[in-house]
């Protein structure tokens, strides 16, 4: 690997109403090599990413290219500097094949009209050709003529990286890309980043998993509120010490828990069957149960279903057939408001479409599906007092950061988003805890937080279901491990028996 | 480690909650002015005739408006429809729908009351308070078949709010000319509500209505601000899916939203009826339902500050004949004001940009003003 930087930023500076997000960031990529961007949510990573690929213009600073300024007031100029960027949501359109999607923008044409603008037909076939040679010349295996919509998500990412490549880049920054992966699939995934890097590629690799930089990137370097705290070499970091740089303080990452006690069945599922919003089964047949005192993590590769088995658990989404019995009810065709006022508690996948009203103040979000009852209202009136009282209480209690009880929801960071949602869930007795995602792109203090309040529900006794798209998150928490793939369940295994390796082939359908 | 900070920022101060929200609809209305008194001077023949034009013409607005005998009262007799109008428009807004049918929900109502004013016998108290509720009715139902066609059958409400007022237009100019024509007059009307019905004036045109009018206004605030409902209606127009998820009933809501609203344009109606007209005209659509929408926007939806929002519209309105008399402009100059007060508070950062006015931040609460298109 050779020094010589290919892509520079000299004090980059960007400035919001009331925040620096980003604070004289230097940075140096070398070229052919795998630089890993550290931070927590809200550190400003997203940002400089932006400025670097021409979203945001900075305020001050420079960026240099080869050796070279360049000013980038949008993506064409940061393209054409050959910097090409896969975004954490894909920009693919399903409907199109490969060669389509690759080519969109920077379409080839041919025919008598091929001179004018808008007007040449489109040469499906060079472009066909080149995509075969790129990735050849990468080893990233792709069929151009397959539709989007038929491929896996590890394809489809192949698809964006080549995008990047058929417009000439030499510097790739990925966003996440492991976030909608499986662990064979991330694995694949770091093999063609060094194959392209053997090819001369640079990388900006993007994340927060400490393990994956410790496996793949060749330099890190850790963003912290805004400012580059540090580089590190993989050789002389752990995952601990990633962390504190991140963070600021020391990070407890191993989850501390005793043996689980199981007591009596709280939820029973037999044959549930959901369906998604256009009609398709999504949950198909699932039983399992969870019992008071032990956490039931179900792992899967996102969209596997699981999302639909918790609204269907808390009766956001109608159940077609099967039957839920809660304790001794049957809550099958339970509202959601029933199924709150038997005790169940729910940490929603996406806390800003379904957990939080973002416009409220945190006092009322922190009563947001108790506040009809006492003491929080009088028969139809609300008692503000006394649900300002509690918004002090909790927020105290659950450290949540923020400048007053009055501020709104969303103004609030990620994590402490999160904080309140787990505060209202877990501020009254519940006996089942659903719980979706729950430390989903929130700080690593915030997970440490959540994650320790989650064991010490269970050990007062609360079933927890716990549905995770981390498979790390799932083995460090879960007693047993239920794994989904393609709506069903395919194994329930005992946490001495989920390996990383067993439960990874088992998401990927591939052992049963 | 308790990190809620005590009372200095817990109290939000009177700068932040009164005068920041205010600062945008104010500007709104003086840019407005400005506005229009440039197209008035630089419409006229040449400035100088121009700006003496805009002289007598704004005195007189403002006369007319205020000063002139029973100018006040005229106002405020406008003010009244416009206020609960405009609460109908509000009250949808809060639980994200957008009624533009609040016309066609005040002739109904107006409608409903004088068949309750003709044929009901009662004595005198009573009597105005069931013409009231029977408006109130008429108005409802109009509200409550858009409400369930949303609810029930996601069909939006915006195109059906506005069938509903054809259908209400249609239905009116039948029965005043059919079923119900007083043979006794040479105009085309109902006949009139009873005596008994009747709301009393104080002075010239001048009735009691609007004491009704701003107890119902003060009555939504509560509903809205104070109790479970309001919160309810309010969780449902921010985030319907995390309404679902706190347990309220998004459809249910949706359908009280419009039966509320349509009630009290209904009730505007009735109150039209009852203080000022006796009887029902094709001449009834005045045109209250849509100002409404105007102010309901530059009060921001807030209950309380459509009370002064309609006040300016109904002073515009009575001011403008007078834009007329005085300095021979046309009236039309009060819509453009209107339509440029709207614009205006429709897109703030034009007023924030004129007059460099920060981006308030993280504290004020408004209702959504529409969530788009089949939102």
């Amino acid at each position: 690997m050779s020094t010589t930087p290919v892509l520079e930023a000299r004090g980059l500076t960007k400035r919001f109403p009331g925040v620096i997000a980003n604070d004289s960031v230097d940075l140096t990529l070398n070229k052919g090599e795998i630089l890993a961007m550290l931070g927590e949510n809200g550190a400003g990573k997203t940002t400089l990413m932006n400025m670097l690929y021409g979203l945001y213009h900075p305020d001050e600073g420079e960026i240099l290219v080869n050796g070279k300024a360049v000013k980038m007031d949008s993506p064409n100029d940061a393209i054409a500097a050959g910097i090409g960027m896969v975004h954490q949501h894909f920009m693919l359109i399903p409907v199109m094949t490969v060669a389509e999607n690759i080519m969109l923008g920077v379409e080839e044409t041919r025919g008598v009209l091929a001179k004018l603008p808008m007007l040449g037909r489109l040469n499906r076939r060079a472009a066909a050709v080149r995509i075969k040679e790129l990735s050849k010349q990468y080893s990233l295996d792709l069929d151009p003529d397959d539709y989007i919509k038929d491929l896996p998500v590890g394809i489809q990412q192949r698809a964006e990286i080549i995008k990047a490549l058929y417009r000439n880049a030499d510097i790739l920054i990925l966003d996440e890309p492991t976030a909608v992966l499986t662990p064979q699939e991330a694995d694949e995934l770091f093999a063609i980043m060094h194959n392209l890097t053997k090819q001369g590629v640079s990388i900006i690799f993007i994340t927060h998993k400490l393990k994956e930089v410790l496996k793949v990137a060749d330099r890190i370097a850790v963003l912290r509120n805004g400012k580059m705290v540090g580089t590190a070499l993989p050789a002389d970091a752990t995952q601990a010490s990633l962390a504190e740089m991140m963070v600021g303080r020391e990070v407890i990452l191993q989850v501390d828990k005793s043996e689980a006690t199981p007591g009596d069945v709280v939820l029973d599922v037999k044959d549930l069957v959901v369906k998604t919003n256009r009609g398709q089964i999504a949950v198909e047949n699932v039983s399992f149960e969870v019992r008071a005192g032990e956490i039931l993590g179900i792992a899967g590769v996102q969209g596997n279903g699981q999302s639909e088995l918790a609204e269907g658990l808390t009766g956001l989404r109608p159940i077609e057939s099967g039957h839920i019995q809660l304790s001794d009810r049957d809550s099958t065709h339970f509202l959601p408001r029933q199924v709150t006022e038997m005790g169940v508690a729910h940490i929603p996948e996406d806390r800003e479409k379904h957990g939080l009203i973002m416009a409220y103040s945190i006092a009322d979000n922190l009563v947001l599906n108790r506040y009809y009852q006492p003491p929080f209202a009088k028969g139809p009136v609300l008692n503000q007092e006394v649900i300002d009282q509690n918004g002090r209480e909790l927020v105290a209690e659950y450290d949540v950061r923020t400048p007053s009880i009055y501020t709104t929801a969303g103004s609030l960071s990620g994590g402490n988003k999160q904080k309140v949602i787990v505060a209202r869930e877990f501020s009254r007795p519940v006996k089942l805890l659903i719980a979706n995602q729950p430390t989903r792109g929130v700080d690593v203090g915030s997970i440490e937080f959540i994650h320790n309040q989650i064991i010490s529900q269970r050990d007062s006794g609360v079933a927890v279901l716990l549905v995770s798209a981390e498979l790390d998150e799932i083995l460090s928490l879960a007693d047993r491990v239920a794994v989904m793939f393609d709506g069903r369940i395919v194994k329930t295994l005992p946490i001495a028996e989920a390996t990383r390796e067993r439960v990874g082939l088992l998401m990927a359908g591939s052992e049963t | 480690m308790a990190s809620s900070t005590p009372n200095e920022v817990e109290s939000k101060s009177f700068r932040e909650r009164i005068l920041r929200p205010l600062a945008v609809p104010l500007l709104a209305v003086f840019t407005s002015l400005v506005i229009g008194a440039l197209i008035i001077v630089f419409t006229a023949e040449n400035p100088a005739i121009g700006l003496d034009k805009l002289g007598k013409g704004y005195w007189g607005m403002f006369e007319g408006a205020f000063l002139k005998r029973n100018g006040i009262l005229n106002t405020l007799v406008v003010t009244s429809p416009l206020i609960l109008t405009g609460l109908a428009v509000a009250i949808p807004f809060h639980a994200g729908l957008f009624n533009i049918g609040a016309e066609g929900q005040f002739i109904m109502g107006a409608f409903t009351a004088v068949l309750a004013g003709i044929y009901l016998d009662l004595p005198p108290v009573i009597h105005p308070i069931v013409v009231m509720l029977a408006g109130f009715a008429g108005g409802a139902l109009w509200g409550l078949i858009p409400g369930l066609l949303r609810a029930y059958l996601g069909a939006h409400e915006v195109i059906n709010t506005i069938m509903m007022n054809f259908i209400a237009f249609a239905l009116v100019s039948f029965a005043v000319r059919g079923p119900f024509l007083d043979p006794n007059t040479s105009s085309v009307q109902t006949y009139p509500i009873q005596k008994t019905a009747e709301l009393v004036r104080i002075s010239g045109r001048f009735h009691i209505g609007i004491f009704v009018t701003l107890l119902v206004a003060s009555v939504v605030y509560y509903f809205l601000y104070k109790t479970t409902w309001g919160f309810s209606l309010r969780t449902t127009g921010h985030n319907p899916n995390a309404a679902k998820y706190a347990g309220i009933r998004p459809r249910q809501q949706f359908v009280l939203s419009l039966v509320l609203a349509g009630g009290l344009a209904g009730l505007a109606g009735s109150l039209e009826v009852q203080g000022l007209t006796h009887v029902v005209t094709t001449g009834i659509r005045a045109g209250y339902g849509f100002d409404a929408i105007g102010v309901s926007l530059l009060a921001l939806n807030n209950p309380l500050a459509i009370i002064p929002a309609a006040f300016i519209f109904g002073a515009l309105n009575i001011g403008g004949d007078f834009l007329q008399i005085r300095a021979g402009l046309s009236v039309h100059i009060v819509s453009i004001l209107q339509a440029f007060i709207l614009l205006f508070v429709a897109a703030p950062s034009i007023v924030r940009y004129l007059y460099r006015l920060k981006v308030s931040g993280g504290v004020a609460e408004g209702a959504p003003v529409t969530r788009g298109w089949g939102g």
